[in-house]
């Protein structure tokens, strides 16, 4: 055991390095700060958002509604794409939502992911169509495309072809008023 | 009323907090001894009241007094009372509260019992600590106060966060706070001890019951951490290196080599700085976690703990208190004496290099976690993920797994390694033996995991070396306690290696009717149907799996949709064996209207966290061996003062 002394100074040893862990210390609350400064004003968004939509062109997913382009989303007034699929139960459940959307005079098209034209003929009979046009996307490639990693999605484009808003999730009666802002922004 | 009782408990505990450090300060001053006295009681009454505070918000939990804000908004009279339990912490307000109220009640603690320490530096960690809770009094009155009244009581409570309605995940982030504020307690032992310039073995032997708890409070919310993440995320992984993670991760690393560098001051008077300094990063990291955790500068996927305003707060306390407790070091660890030698060969040298392993992983977690923060600054957007991680920290991991096998069979101070050269040559012949037999028959193993597969039986070989030639009923709780940690280790680093060389994973279609197997299993798809639940629905696949023929056993994964918030969630489906678990998630419905289903075969995996809560067994031994010698020392010092004054009268 060596209890030593209290207060008797020890071997002399070279003192800077002993303010090295506060030097490091120093720099983590400085890079901190930085991304605290970064992070206060922005809600996590898309890296798609204020992008340009890519380039597709998909075929019709039903007998009665024409197939999705990209070239339909540059006429000059904004518009909901939906991405959807007759096999998703939230799907059915933000129908009224959307069709609420619909008699607002809001144009909403389609893309249903990966499903089959007689599901979707009696999705869209049970759950009504508010949808203009739905593109089909067997393989999800417009849907990866775009930054939508699941359905149902919702995405305010712009007339010029821009994705102003992206909704993840189905729409509830709440969201509504959000989305119908988010068009007028996008059109404004 | 309650309410009221407690938020008076609440602010009378912070003004005694503030007494505290006053009277600490100035009992350190030269005519400060009639200051002296005072430092105790104000401790010990400021942990009751706290205490009581604590107690009237779980009070008005269970009594679901919904004309409390806090209760409100995170209960419900419906839920059953484990979960209103649960709602106390489920929230940043309570879970603040019970971080003061563990920090104060330690306090209170160290206050009572500890007699070993002289006053003065006794006096200065009361002091510290006290300093250390002002802020987070000040945070929790001044901008969280969970008392607050509602202006007219609600009618119902809205409910805990669903995530959070899960027996497992309600107790698994108080266990980790426990284990961040114990660290506290060894944070003010430190500045203590700096302050009075007195480091030495009665500081580590003081403050080492409480690394050691904090310690095992930590292991567990982290094995139970990584279970939780392994069966919902339903990915199949079990640790994902995520911020959160290595959040809790950090702190353990750095209290694990504290324990270890407290245990060579304790016994040898030697590492002085050192210990100091790791006591200082132990309850730092615990801050730092919980920074990451709460200010949403790292995304993960804990991101519901998110709050930037808040995170500015504890920013501005982490800059205060570890700022000011490094300046310390700084200013005063050069006259802290290094004490006893001790020569290349010895216990002491072969701690010192594990210590050295363990910060040097403890750093590239540090540098990993942060480095998607640093190359954004420079307008680079990089994720970090197990490709850096693992070989990384593997490079510090091995060779401490070696020197773990060797360290503690030698002696302090100074050891001939001729001495242990058997001991050491058996395991390491098994290991040797087990790697050509892995190089033959499995050649296909990564290099990794291959090393993990040979180290670990020689390690848990080597683990019980310690105990060779001992009298197994005279060995203290302490060695047995060091035996069992180090056989956790081998365990979980055999179920880690294990897992990773020797999965199988099947990606599969499958109608009704379908059988596919993996590994040992033949899973047969039965049927899958709707199921609802109190706030989602779910789709549950129906599963008969067979080990190599046996009698089946029916397994139901589900893939979950949460109605509100919204989003998905798996529940995957597990079924453990002794020699492995079997994993299996429900996908989507494929274009075809069959399922997708993943399957995996893991052998050993659940050793990963047989592991983990062996790791913890060998603390509490430990811890009780401590405990049990204190008191006894306790008792016997008060019987012999008492004899003295006994015969002065």
């Amino acid at each position: 055991m060596s209890a030593q002394a209290p207060g008797k100074p020890g071997p002399k040893k070279p003192g800077l390095a002993l303010w090295l862990p506060l030097m490091l210390f120093a720099g983590f609350v400085v890079l901190v700060i930085y991304g605290l400064s970064r992070n206060a004003n922005t809600d996590v968004v898309s890296a798609f958002i204020g992008k340009p939509l890519p380039a597709f062109d998909l075929p019709p997913a039903s007998d009665d509604r024409p197939g999705l382009a990209t070239a339909d989303f540059t006429k000059g007034k904004p518009r909901l794409l939906n991405v959807f699929a007759s096999w998703c139960v939230p799907c059915a459940v933000e129908a009224p939502q959307l069709a609420a959307l619909a008699a607002k005079g809001v144009e909403i098209d389609g893309v249903a992911i990966r499903d089959r034209k007689q599901d979707l003929a009696q999705f869209l009979a049970q759950n009504g169509n508010p949808f203009a046009r739905i593109g089909r996307d067997d393989l999800s490639q417009v849907q990866l495309a775009i930054g939508s990693s699941g359905v149902p999605e919702t995405f305010v484009i712009d007339g010029r072809g821009v994705i102003r808003y992206q909704h993840i999730g189905d729409i509830r009666p709440e969201d509504v008023p959000i989305i119908l802002r988010k068009l007028a922004e996008a059109g404004a | 009323m309650i309410a009221e009782l407690g938020l008076a408990m609440l602010w009378i505990a912070a003004a005694l907090a503030a007494l505290q450090l006053v009277a600490g300060c100035l009992a350190l001053t030269p005519k400060g001894g009639l200051f002296m006295g005072l430092v105790r009681p104000v401790a010990i009454a400021q942990g009751v009241l706290v205490a009581g505070a604590f107690a009237a918000l779980i009070w008005l939990f269970l009594s679901t007094d919904l004309s409390v804000k806090l209760v409100a908004g995170n209960s419900h009279a419906a839920k059953p009372w484990i979960f209103k339990l649960a709602a106390t912490w489920g929230n940043h307000e309570g879970s603040m509260l019970m971080w003061v109220t563990i920090m104060s009640i330690g306090g209170g603690v160290v206050a009572l019992v500890e007699k070993r320490l002289r006053e003065e530096t006794l006096v200065a960690t009361l002091a510290g600590q006290a300093f250390v809770s002002l802020g987070f009094y000040a945070f929790l009155l001044l901008a969280s106060n969970p008392f607050q009244r509602l202006p007219e009581p609600a009618a119902e409570g809205q409910g805990l966060n669903p995530l959070l309605q899960d027996i497992g995940l309600a107790f698994h982030p108080p266990t980790l706070y426990v284990g961040y504020v114990g660290l506290s307690i060894a944070f003010s032992f430190a500045i203590g001890a700096l302050v009075t310039r007195d480091v030495g073995p009665a500081f580590a032997r003081a403050m080492r019951p409480w690394v050691l708890g904090a310690w095992i409070f930590l292991t567990l919310g982290i094995t139970a951490g990584s279970y939780w993440a392994y069966y919902t995320l339903g990915w199949g992984g079990w640790w994902f290196w995520d911020p959160v993670e290595n959040a809790s991760l950090m702190p353990w690393l750095a209290a694990t080599a504290l324990l270890h560098s407290c245990s060579v001051l304790a016994s040898r008077g030697a590492l002085k700085a050192w210990t100091v300094m790791l006591g200082v990063v132990a309850f730092s990291m615990s801050m730092v976690g919980t920074f990451l955790v709460r200010s949403g500068i790292l995304t993960s996927v804990h991101a519901f703990a998110v709050d930037p305003t808040r995170g500015s707060f504890i920013l501005a306390l982490l800059a205060i208190y570890i700022g000011g407790a490094l300046t310390l070091f700084a200013l005063r660890a050069n006259t802290v004496t290094e004490g006893a030698r001790f020569s290349f060969v010895s216990r002491e040298a072969s701690l010192v290099f594990n210590n050295v392993m363990l910060c040097g992983i403890l750093g590239i977690v540090l540098i990993g976690t942060l480095y998607p923060l640093l190359t954004e600054a420079m307008g680079v957007k990089v994720s970090v993920g197990p490709p850096y991680f693992n070989p990384v920290s593997a490079f510090f991991a091995i060779p401490m797994f070696l020197i773990m096998a060797v360290g503690p069979l030698l002696r302090w101070r100074d050891d001939k390694a001729a001495r242990i050269t058997w001991a050491v040559a058996v395991p390491a012949f098994l290991a040797a033996a087990a790697l050509l037999g892995i190089v033959i028959f499995a050649p296909a193993v990564s290099v990794l995991s291959a090393l993990g597969l040979a180290l670990a039986p020689a390690l848990a070989l080597a683990s019980l070396m310690p105990l060779r030639g001992r009298n197994l009923r005279r060995t203290p709780l302490p060695i047995y306690g060091g035996v069992l940690a180090h056989l956790g280790i081998a365990v979980a680093l055999f179920g880690m290696a294990s897992e990773s060389a020797f999965s199988t994973e099947k990606l599969a279609a499958m109608n009704p009717g379908d059988v596919q197997q993996v590994g040992p299993y033949a899973i047969t798809l039965k049927g899958i149907d709707p199921v609802a639940g109190p706030n989602w629905t779910a789709l549950e696949a129906t599963l008969a799996a067979s080990y190599e023929g046996a009698a089946p056993i029916i397994l139901r994964p589900q893939a979950r949709t949460f109605s509100n918030p919204p989003g998905n969630r798996t529940e995957s489906a597990l079924s453990t064996r002794w020699n492995g678990q079997l994993y299996l998630v429900l996908g989507e419905e494929a274009a075809d209207g069959r399922w997708q289903m993943r399957l995996w075969w893991k052998p050993f995996a659940p050793l990963i966290w047989y592991g983990g809560v062996l790791i913890a067994l060998g603390g509490l031994l430990a811890l009780v061996g401590r405990v049990a010698r204190d008191v006894k020392r306790l008792v016997a010092t008060d019987k012999i003062a008492f004899r003295r004054t006994a015969q002065g009268r």
